[in-house]
């Protein structure tokens, strides 16, 4: 039976789908800014960050609605509580990328070091993880939400690979130490952006099992426990 | 359809302004009008106040819900809008006005069978009269001399549609009404109180003798009759109140606690007593 209410659900969902455009859309311009040493890019993915704290500020404010009046449970519960969640992700993957395309105005008037290569590398299955992460909320395809977990070790080790690269370039030319941290900070914005994609995938496995992965192994696992199988906190 | 209260002219209202006891709050919608104001009202049971100087003002075309415990004076203060306590011996409103579009409803020359076909009600207990579902419809316009049968059927079917009933029942109108279940008997309630196209409905605990799915089809038709009517809602249900309401006041003991838009009570009531009765902690 539809009720009079359902529209509200389904526009916090199709919001925090929104805002997960935004949130990649932000993160590819960083990079292209990065890449391209475009000042005006970065200044506008900076300027663009405003919107998705606004959405965040919406998305709450509808839940938060919603739970006070609807009085959601089950199914719609999770969606409220996992949409709350990842948003906050959403987010902070906005500020990610914002910090990318300040370190980016930076580089740009400097020459160019040629350690960049793995950044495009790492942002391409940050980006990929974030965007499989938010097809789950959609498709609440639990098992597609395992593959985001179980690809974030990908992104974690570039970061480490780079990091020791970077760590040996400033040792050998200690002139360039101030841009190789900035591709330091970077790269860790880009390890962080795969972090978030990883926590919306935790939550879409909650959205869509009931079941809380965090902290655990079961992510690792190919086969999930069944709803009311948690282990003890 | 506006009609105005068959007395002369308007009744002003109290010119001193008066301290207001609760928080007031924005509403939901700032450019409604006020229908019904509710200002300083004492009411009495013989010797028993039953509500201590009530003031409050309830916009057009939005729903508000009187919510408290047993006893805190909800119902009281809702047939008080259509002087239905009148019929009780004893009773009546010993202090303040209450004024619909202006005028005050007690003024003796107020006509209260045109007050009651402005002001309609739908009670806890579906009361569907022992007739047809066409006759319990046709009853209010009938009785005010209507004969035209075409007139009628439009008045019925519309009637029907607009309390979400029409489908169910459109091939048994010549049916005994008490032949519907408990949940067709209330909505029907409420088709024969829009047939006679009322302002304002009260509705005193309309869903609780009802199962959850005929309490969800009577709410949506409340979300739905709100754009046409001024609807006052009695419940002992929170969750329909949040539910189902614009605005809402709660009562305890006869007092006007809190007055505000839903949202606001529901979430952050500035009363510690509405905080405690919407958490359940007492009442």
């Amino acid at each position: 039976m539809k009720r009079f209410f359902d529209a509200e659900l389904e526009n916090f969902r199709s919001h925090l789908l929104q805002m997960g455009e935004r949130a990649m859309d932000q993160t590819r311009l960083a990079m292209k800014a990065l890449m391209d040493a475009d000042i005006a890019l970065a200044d506008k993915v900076i300027a663009a960050d405003d919107e998705l704290d606004r959405l965040e500020v919406q998305i709450d404010d509808e839940a938060i609605r919603y739970m006070t009046l609807r009085g959601p449970v089950a199914s719609e519960l999770r969606l409220i509580v996992v949409g709350m969640k990842a948003s906050h992700d959403l987010e902070r993957v906005g500020d990610e990328a914002t910090g990318i395309a300040r370190r980016s105005r930076k580089l740009a008037i400097e020459p160019r070091l040629e350690l960049y290569a793995d950044l495009p590398r790492m942002s391409k299955i940050a980006l990929e993880m974030l965007r499989d992460a938010l097809d789950c909320f959609v498709q609440e395809d639990e098992q597609k939400a395992l593959s985001v977990i179980r690809r974030d070790p990908e992104v974690d080790n570039l970061n480490r690979l780079l990091y020791r690269r970077l760590t040996s370039y400033m040792i050998e030319k200690p002139d360039t130490i101030a841009r190789a941290l900035e591709l330091m900070f970077i790269s860790k914005s880009i390890e962080r952006i795969a972090d978030h994609a990883t926590n919306i995938a935790e939550e879409m496995v909650f959205l869509s099992k009931g079941l809380d992965i965090r902290h655990s192994d079961i992510g690792k696992q190919d086969v999930l426990p069944t709803i009311g199988s948690n282990p003890p906190v | 359809m506006v009609t105005t209260l068959a007395m002369p002219e308007p009744v002003a209202p109290p010119a001193a302004p008066r301290p207001v006891s609760v928080a007031p709050a924005a509403p939901v919608n700032p450019a409604a009008r006020a229908v019904i104001e509710i200002d300083d009202v004492d009411f009495c049971y013989g010797a028993s106040k039953a509500l201590h100087d009530i003031t409050l003002n309830i916009q057009e075309r939005q729903v508000t819900a009187f919510i408290g415990p047993s006893g805190c004076g909800k119902s009281t203060l809702l047939r008080c809008l259509n002087r239905m306590n009148d019929l009780i011996d004893g009773a009546k409103v010993t202090a303040g006005q209450i004024r619909i579009d202006g005028v005050n409803i007690y003024d003796p020359r107020v006509d209260v069978i045109e007050l009651r076909k402005r002001v309609g009600m739908v009670f806890q207990k579906s009361n569907p009269f022992p007739k047809s579902i066409y006759d319990n419809i046709t009853y209010g316009l009938r009785i005010q001399g209507q004969k035209n049968k075409a007139r009628l059927d439009e008045v019925v079917e519309r009637s029907l549609r607009g309390a979400a009933l029409w489908d169910e029942v459109k091939d048994r109108l010549h049916e005994s009404a008490l032949g519907m279940s408990g949940g067709q008997q209330q909505r029907l309630c409420i088709a024969r109180a829009i047939a006679v196209e009322p302002e304002i409905i009260l509705m005193d605990e309309p869903c609780s003798a009802l199962d959850p799915i005929a309490t969800a089809k009577v709410e949506e038709l409340i979300h739905g009759l709100k754009k046409q009517f001024t609807i006052v809602i009695v419940t002992h249900n929170m969750q329909q109140a949040a539910r189902c309401s614009d605005r809402t006041a709660f009562f305890y003991l006869g007092k006007l606690i809190e007055y505000a838009d839903t949202r606001t009570i529901f979430m952050n009531p500035a009363n510690p007593q509405t905080e405690a009765y919407v958490s359940g902690r007492f009442g």
